[in-house]
């Protein structure tokens, strides 16, 4: 549990996710793997539909796919060093003195999940290359699998990179984010920042208690801390509330529900990604 | 979570090279099933039920992803003399049966015994089968009109000269299509898939084999089926290392067993035959662009869909037109490349895999081919490996004392030669035979020991033999730390 990762691929969330990265590597004191990982499963096939075996098609087959595969790969190897390279710079120029560069064959959630012991927090862009993020504001595939998948918190970059000051931890009384209170109150990652406790409850009752709890426990850590309850919707009401306080990091918690609710209700925590202007941190 | 990510990954992870290949590898699938099921005795409707169950089943239940599993000629060269005394039902019977052995041997992670299969029992194997399903084709060629040789040359003509002009329609197809058309319009006579007996049509039903269940009943069948598994898991185990080297990734070969095991469990319940993975299928889909079970899947999906709802024209298909794709196939399954290595490859390397395909030719049994292959490997490797041998005589300091250094492998193929190395006519006093570089393996080599002491003894000399406690230490069946890694280094340090 020591390194801070930042995942480098060719998308335009590269560059944020470098600053990001190089910040909370800066405040955790913790060092900086950029890590970019080569998944095959994307490179596009050519189709032969000819079907046919002729002499010898075996072995002929399996030069043409490697050859393929070497010339596929080298230059994917080639341009992913590239990026790292690029990517090294960033951080450096950000003051990071030695990031450690890691590049991987594989997929991506493999990859991770292989690391794991070593993450404290990973960084990426909520879309991969294969989006133009001026058009879509959509959530890329590997998002949720990631967050699903690994159990360190993810920091998903967003927007130009501004150090965070002001930062607001949507609370639900779940067990994940009063381990976000609990993050919020006692990491380095926070230390100096303003902190804004948020609920959007319509039984402002029942939620009383734990927010003083809340409250309580993230002005122990020495934070200045404002509560408020909201009404409404909670993504278009956590929003407002961002634009409305100048906030420049939300801390959440993700994915809370099961596939199968998602799948039919819809997910929060997209549509906090989608519509996001600032990074969020997700807490499993 | 991993476990919903390779779901992604082996199912969805390439769904329009996997939905195109799967219907290429069905157009293959059904000559092998309907030519199989001739040669084994039924009708063709149970090879084709056959081959749908299995590569639907496999599918879910296989553990090499892209593969291609169905109704092969590999199983039912083997189950011929079962249908001729005994009939369908005990055909069907046999068939789960080999599932239960094989998901047995699943269980037993039996797969790990590929080991000792060399890769010339392998290419042994691969020809003879390529041999086996040619053969295969001959009946429909022998005493026949000239139409039919006309009819089989222009298919092989289309099946490989159509891919010049087009790569997107399926070559294969356009044989059958074309030489069905030619036919017709001609009004050949010459035999049709029809007249080869009954189609399916209908979807299969689930159907218990209608046979006394007992231990007479089991003593028909379980050679059969033994054999049956044997073959089937031989010809999964290679197809799958070829799909693993064609695709640059892993299988799991226990997994594969049992699932071949399911799959033919399932075949047997409704009313198909035993089959197992196809070598030349297999690289057809991976040269189609499959690569997840979803190809596996769509293949299946797609023969019965083509069987079922199109079987008029099915049996309008001449023969001859499958013939075609069925020699396609053979020529691509044969390895042409170790007719060339014949001249370079060691000769009994070349041994080895040309006795496999003579055994297996001669008795269309793949098991025993590859039975006789792995004990020639067996036995050249002992003699290889007992040559790795020899004993050295040094004078000592006095002129009467002989030092013997023995260095390397003692075991029964050398240790005759170990005893040979000893000269017991010399008249000498004092012999010391210095045997810490030297590996006893089996009790012949301690024996041979014990035997060359006690011979110079009886010539009048004091022998003395140095480091023997490390020499025998190697004799495996004392060695209880051979499964060791260390144990190796210490082996390889004692010498």
């Amino acid at each position: 549990m020591s390194n801070v990762i930042a995942c480098i691929d060719g998308s335009s969330a590269a560059t944020p996710v470098c600053d990001y990265a190089a910040w909370a590597a800066a405040r955790l004191a913790a060092p900086l793997m950029l890590l970019h990982v080569l998944d095959q499963s994307r490179y596009p096939m050519e189709n032969d539909l000819s079907g046919n075996l002729g002499v010898g098609e075996r072995e002929h087959l399996l030069t043409e796919l490697a050859e393929l595969d070497a010339r596929r790969n080298k230059m994917a190897l080639e341009q992913g060093r590239l990026m790292l390279e690029t990517a090294k710079a960033r951080v450096i120029a950000d003051g990071i003195a030695e990031p450690v560069l890691r590049q991987r064959h594989g997929h991506l959630l493999e990859s991770l999940a292989e690391l794991e012991d070593e993450t404290r927090l990973l960084v990426m862009g909520k879309q991969g290359e294969e989006h133009s993020s001026d058009t879509d504001n959509d959530v890329g595939g590997n998002v949720e699998r990631v967050v699903r998948t690994l159990h360190s918190p993810v920091l998903i970059a967003q927007g130009e990179f501004k150090t965070p000051e002001v930062v607001m931890l949507a609370f639900d009384s779940s067990a994940t984010t009063r381990k976000g209170v609990e993050l919020l109150a006692a990491s380095p990652l926070f230390k100096g920042v303003s902190g804004h406790l948020v609920s959007v409850s319509k039984d402002k009752h029942t939620l009383r208690e734990d927010m003083e709890w809340a409250e309580k426990t993230i002005v122990d850590g020495g934070h200045q801390v404002c509560t408020a309850v909201l009404d409404g919707d909670i993504e278009p009401a956590l929003h407002a509330y961002q634009q409305e306080h100048n906030v420049d990091m939300i801390v959440m918690g993700a994915y809370g529900h099961s596939r199968l609710r998602e799948f039919f209700v819809g997910s929060t925590t997209n549509n906090m990604l989608r519509k996001a202007s600032v990074p969020h941190l997700l807490l499993r | 979570m991993f476990m919903q990510y390779s779901l992604r990954q082996t199912w969805l992870s390439n769904i329009r090279g996997d939905v195109l290949a799967g219907t290429v590898v069905a157009l293959a699938l059904i000559p092998e099933a309907i030519a199989f099921s001739i040669i084994a005795g039924v009708d063709p409707k149970v090879g084709l039920y056959a081959s749908f169950c299995i590569a639907v089943v496999s599918a879910f239940a296989g553990g090499r992803p892209g593969m291609i599993s169905a109704a092969t000629g590999a199983m039912a060269l083997l189950m011929v003399m079962l249908v001729k005394e005994h009939g369908l039902q005990y055909l069907m019977a046999a068939t789960i049966l080999t599932g239960v052995i094989q998901i047995i041997a699943g269980a037993l992670k039996l797969g790990q015994l590929m080991r000792f299969v060399s890769r010339s029992v392998v290419t042994g194997f691969v020809n003879a089968l390529a041999i086996l399903i040619f053969m295969a084709q001959l009946p429909e060629l022998i005493h026949v009109t000239w139409h039919v040789y006309v009819m089989t040359a222009a298919g092989l003509g289309i099946i490989y000269l159509f891919p010049y002009v087009n790569r997107t329609v399926p070559s294969p197809l356009v044989c059958i299509v074309v030489l069905t058309a030619v036919s017709l319009a001609l009004g050949l006579d010459i035999r049709t898939v029809g007249d080869m007996g009954e189609l399916p049509d209908t979807l299969p039903v689930f159907l218990i084999p209608d046979i006394p269940w007992n231990l007479e009943t089991l003593k028909i069948i379980f050679p059969v089926s033994v054999t049956m598994a044997a073959v089937g898991l031989l010809e999964s185990m290679m197809t799958a290392t070829i799909v693993d080297d064609l695709t640059d990734t892993q299988s799991n070969k226990n997994r594969e067993c049992a699932g071949q095991g399911v799959s033919n469990i399932a075949s047997g319940f409704l009313g198909g035959m035993a089959g197992c993975a196809m070598i030349g299928q297999s690289v057809i889909n991976v040269k189609s662009g499959g690569r997840t079970r979803l190809s596996t899947l769509v293949a299946g999906v797609f023969l019965l869909i083509l069987v079922v709802f199109l079987d008029e024209w099915v049996s309008l298909i001449p023969m001859a037109a499958l013939v075609a794709v069925m020699i396609m196939v053979s020529i691509g399954t044969f390895s042409w490349a170790s007719l060339s290595n014949l001249r370079t490859h060691p000769k009994s390397s070349s041994v080895v895999m040309i006795a496999t395909v003579i055994t297996t030719v001669a008795t269309h049994n793949l098991a025993l081919g590859v039975g006789v292959g792995v004990l020639l490997s067996a036995l050249f490797y002992a003699n290889k490996v007992g040559q790795v041998f020899y004993v050295s005589a040094l004078v000592g300091d006095d002129h009467d004392h002989r030092i013997y250094n023995v260095v390397g492998q003692v075991f029964y193929t050398s240790a005759e030669q170990f005893v040979q190395s000893f000269d017991f006519k010399e008249a000498i006093s004092k012999v010391t035979i210095d045997v810490h570089r030297a590996h006893f393996w089996d009790l012949t080599a301690i024996d041979a020991l014990d035997k060359v002491i006690i011979k110079l003894r009886r010539e009048g000399a004091d022998v003395d033999v140095i480091g023997l406690n490390e020499a025998s230490a190697t004799l495996v069946d004392k060695f209880a730390e051979h499964d060791k890694p260390d144990a190796i280094d210490k082996m390889m340090d004692g010498h």
